[in-house]
């Protein structure tokens, strides 16, 4: 699993906003580290996540999904995506996203099954993305 | 040799008989829903959720889950709400437990947590859901962590909420089932 990352931030009046792009390699059947999923008959599908966690002053933890996939059952499970924006607002409670250097990147995934437990799985490879000490007013997204 | 006895006092005994078999039928009942009540109780006590089992309503999660599917869940005081799960939540001041998936979360050093929700069929976020002003959702709105589910099985709940005389006609049927059947 490789994620290469490209971000700035963008001033707004409270909070700042995060933009990122993303290349994600996958392959769901056949990954090393703990990739290794089994469509077998009891999974309907995978709820694939990209999520970012950091610290900020203002919050302790931060959470915020990036971008999302749904992959059922027959889908390819290979993820072969380069050069992708994050497909909702990576808004931070206040101004924590300037010069945070510990922002983490992962992907995780929740597994569907046609009946049965419901279980979340964190994906063990994770990528860090400092973020730059100050805004970007001329980048268009 | 003993007297036989008349017609009356064998007619007298058979109505007697009956009424006994009655109150026993009616107290077997009375077990049985009282039993059905425990279990769901203790099922609260043991997820620490008021509603450890609900029923999809809507198809804003599909394809994960449909209208009729049901969600078995826990609402453990320690277990940390994070991106990704699916919880089930009411609107302060509605009834209706929505069931979606926790998209952002910004948590403070003291456990205080806001997050934000969104079903995974619908465009947007849920914020247009909340109460007017509110843009956040909090533990305490909170009803309920998706552990586990099982397919249709809540459409009889559905069912019986859209056409209430089916409702009655079951309820109908149990209960005569229950008071006259016959322990040999």
């Amino acid at each position: 699993l490789r994620k290469n990352v490209e971000d700035f931030t963008g001033p707004r009046e409270r909070s700042d906003l995060g933009f990122v792009t993303f290349d994600i390699t996958a392959d769901i059947l056949n990954g090393k580290n703990g990739l290794r999923i089994i469509f077998d008959w009891n999974v309907k599908q995978l709820f694939l996540y990209l999520s970012a966690e950091y610290s900020t002053k203002n919050n302790a933890l931060n959470q915020v999904v990036l971008w999302d996939k749904i992959m059922l059952r027959g889908d390819n499970p290979r993820l072969f995506l380069k050069d992708m924006k994050s497909k909702y607002f990576f808004f931070d409670d206040g101004n924590g996203l300037k010069g945070n250097r510990n922002v983490t990147l992962t992907l995780s995934w929740n597994v569907v099954p046609n009946a049965g437990i419901l279980p979340l799985v964190t994906g063990s490879g994770h990528v860090s993305v400092p973020f730059p000490d100050t805004y970007e007013t001329t980048k268009s997204y | 040799g003993p007297s036989p006895r008349s017609a009356m006092d064998l007619f007298g005994d058979l109505r007697r008989m009956n009424k006994r078999q009655l109150y026993y039928q009616v107290l077997n009942f009375a077990m049985i829903v009282s039993s059905a009540l425990m279990i769901w109780k203790g099922l609260i006590v043991v997820t620490g959720s008021e509603s450890p089992i609900v029923v999809v309503l809507s198809g804003s999660m599909e394809p994960a889950f449909h209208r009729g599917d049901l969600l078995f869940l826990t609402n453990f005081h320690d277990d940390p709400i994070r991106a990704g799960e699916i919880v089930v939540f009411k609107v302060e001041g509605r009834d209706i437990p929505i069931v979606h998936r926790v998209i952002k979360i910004h948590e403070k050093e003291n456990g205080n947590i806001k997050f934000l929700t969104k079903g995974d069929n619908n465009e947007v976020d849920d914020r247009g859901l909340y109460k007017e002003g509110q843009n956040w959702l909090e533990k305490k709105d909170v009803v309920g962590r998706a552990r586990g589910f099982l397919p249709y099985v809540g459409m009889v709940t559905i069912i019986m909420n859209d056409y209430p005389k089916f409702k009655y006609a079951l309820l109908a049927v149990m209960g005569a089932y229950v008071l006259l059947k016959r322990e040999s």
